[in-house]
């Protein structure tokens, strides 16, 4: 990339910021998350506390860190299962056509009319609920979505110049698939990828919220931060901003990359 | 006309299939639904003579069609937890969360195409003024997409709810029995669904309108004269509507899954509770019966998007598919 879009640039920042909070407050946080002190509870940020403390003196930057982590792992988990079965699904449809292409994409299309969060809590109510469960739940969920962009993409490849040279040359099905095709619809994977990565992020703190995925994530922690929004309003507000930067900065970066290199305007 | 039936019929054949797969995901996880209605304990002769009664020992197609006419006749079994009709249960629910659902849809559309139309007005000008109000514009829509309606949601309770008291969080709803109350406190969740939404629709809008506008007709129709927003609203909008309205279509869906999410911010008595308890609660005739409701409310606002494209875009309306 010649140019890198400011929106780019901001959203890395942003994202590595917090990747960076999280990844430390995986293996170190200033406080124990459950350690509950009375003669702390309910204090507003300070510089001791910089998120204050909840309604048992835990503090409270040590608990939305901790969560955060479990959301962005839930959503890492999700993108990266689902692109890699929607790419595989999407390369081999629109490469090749046919039949089970047709049939697969109606039933591609019918599943990315559902909103991913009711789909998502289809299958969690019916696998059961669970870190993994929400993972496998999600991936389903978020597949077609991978599989109808690299469909497309391989489709409008497949007859381009470059991949008949590289049939008469004898290269093999896969290798056109992978090493011809891939690197040229990073295009429109990339911003898939983020789109897909807030999707997920959304669709599991909902559910977490809503007490159907995984505890001790994002999502879970506003829910039980809601409850005291009289007392300590900054707990929600704590724990809901850091939704909103995770989102935001990945959201920074598909702007940036939809924008195109060097283009300022769409 | 045609392709109204065809439609209608693609909505039929969606909808049988949707409830099967439904049908057989919860037939397939729920077990023996008398031992659930009268616990592990009940003597086999009271399970035989519940079974007899609700018709589980008939044959699974069978059960499914009857299951699948009861959407009709109003029959959709009992539910596990409250021991009465699920149909009850779900139909006192059903108008919280259709009011809510359309109330934010009317706001996303009625709020979304001027903010739309707003931003395009000085697309195009150079000079680092224009960027700068470019690039904040850009900022503040991304930060708005990036909230989750259950978030906005706790905000606003917050500032007007706890902050400027208009409303009281926690307390008890009002019922469609008070109509002005029951709307004025559904517009806080409406306004919580529409507010990242509304976001989403004026970007998608405003890529659409940027493209058509960078096309020759418009060229054409201002280098003859015509004024610039005259041919904004009359030329451009018509254009970049019918990727909008599938955009919208797709938005009927969401607002549904957004309120079945903010209606546990505001203790909306909806769907969504009743949804909620039910799988914590393993309710699966309730469960099933409310999926299959949202699956219908999602396909039916995919063939509306599809029948209005067809109205506003002469291209289907002559029969083509418009690509």
């Amino acid at each position: 990339m010649k140019h890198m879009s400011p929106y780019f640039k901001a959203g890395v920042l942003l994202t590595a910021v917090l990747l960076v909070l999280i990844i430390i407050g995986q293996f170190w946080t200033p406080y124990d998350p459950e350690a509950m002190s009375s003669a702390e509870k309910l204090q507003a940020p300070s510089a001791a506390h910089w998120m204050g403390t909840d309604n048992f003196g835990r503090d409270i930057f040590s608990r939305v860190i901790r969560g955060a982590g479990t959301t962005l792992g839930i959503a890492l988990a999700t993108v990266i299962l689902s692109c890699t079965a929607g790419t595989v699904i999407g390369a081999l449809t629109g490469y090749f056509g046919g039949r089970v292409d047709a049939i697969l994409m109606r039933f591609n299309d019918a599943l990315t009319a559902f909103p991913s969060i009711l789909l998502g809590l289809v299958f969690v109510s019916v696998l059961g609920g669970g870190t993994w469960n929400v993972i496998l739940a999600l991936s389903i969920v978020f597949t077609p979505s991978f599989a109808r962009v690299t469909r497309s993409a391989y489709a409008s490849v497949r007859d381009a110049n470059y991949i008949k040279s590289a049939r008469l040359m004898g290269a093999g099905k896969v290798r056109i698939l992978t090493i011809h095709i891939l690197p040229n619809i990073m295009q429109v994977l990339l911003p898939a990828l983020t789109i897909g990565f807030n999707n997920a992020v959304l669709a599991e703190a909902s559910m977490s919220y809503l007490g159907i995925g995984s505890m001790g994530s994002l999502g879970y922690i506003l829910s039980d931060a809601q409850s005291m929004l009289y007392s300590a309003p900054w707990y929600a507000l704590c724990a809901g901003g850091t939704i909103v930067l995770m989102i935001f900065g990945v959201g920074l970066m598909g702007e940036g990359l939809q924008r195109g290199e060097g283009g300022r305007y769409a | 006309m045609r392709y109204a039936v065809r439609k209608v019929l693609t909505l039929l054949m969606t909808m049988l299939i949707v409830s099967f797969l439904a049908f057989l995901a919860f037939e397939l996880v729920s077990g023996d639904a008398a031992v659930a209605l009268l616990g592990t304990n009940a003597t086999q002769e009271r399970l035989e003579a519940l079974r007899e009664e609700l018709g589980l020992n008939r044959p699974f197609m069978t059960r499914y069609f009857s299951w699948l006419a009861g959407f009709f006749t109003g029959d959709l079994g009992v539910s596990f937890s409250y021991k009465i009709p699920v149909s009850g249960l779900v139909g006192q629910k059903i108008p919280a969360t259709l009011t809510l659902s359309l109330m934010s849809f009317v706001l996303i559309v009625a709020a979304s195409i001027p903010l739309g139309m707003w931003s395009v007005r000085w697309e195009g000008r150079k000079g680092r003024v224009w960027r700068t109000i470019d690039a904040v514009r850009t900022t503040f829509n991304q930060l708005f997409m990036s909230i989750p309606p259950f978030f906005s949601g706790i905000l606003i309770s917050w500032v007007f709810g706890i902050l400027l008291r208009w409303f009281q969080p926690g307390g008890a709803f009002p019922t469609p029995a008070e109509p002005g109350r029951f709307l004025w406190h559904l517009l806080f969740p409406a306004v919580a669904i529409a507010l990242p939404r509304v976001a989403m629709t004026v970007r998608m809008l405003r890529s659409t309108i940027i493209f058509q506008m960078n096309s020759d007709y418009v060229r054409t129709a201002i280098s003859r004269g015509n004024d610039r927003s005259n041919v904004l609203w009359r030329h451009v909008l018509r254009n970049a509507l019918p990727p909008v309205v599938a955009f919208l279509a797709q938005t009927m869906a969401e607002v549904v899954a957004g309120s079945i999410v903010v209606e546990q911010v505001f203790g909306v008595p909806g769907l969504g509770r009743l949804l909620l308890g039910g799988i914590s609660g393993r309710d699966w005739p309730v469960v099933q019966s409310i999926i299959v409701i949202l699956a219908f409310w999602v396909v039916l606002a995919g063939t509306l998007g599809d029948l209005v494209s067809q109205r506003i875009d002469p291209r289907l309306r002559l029969g083509g598919d418009g690509e």
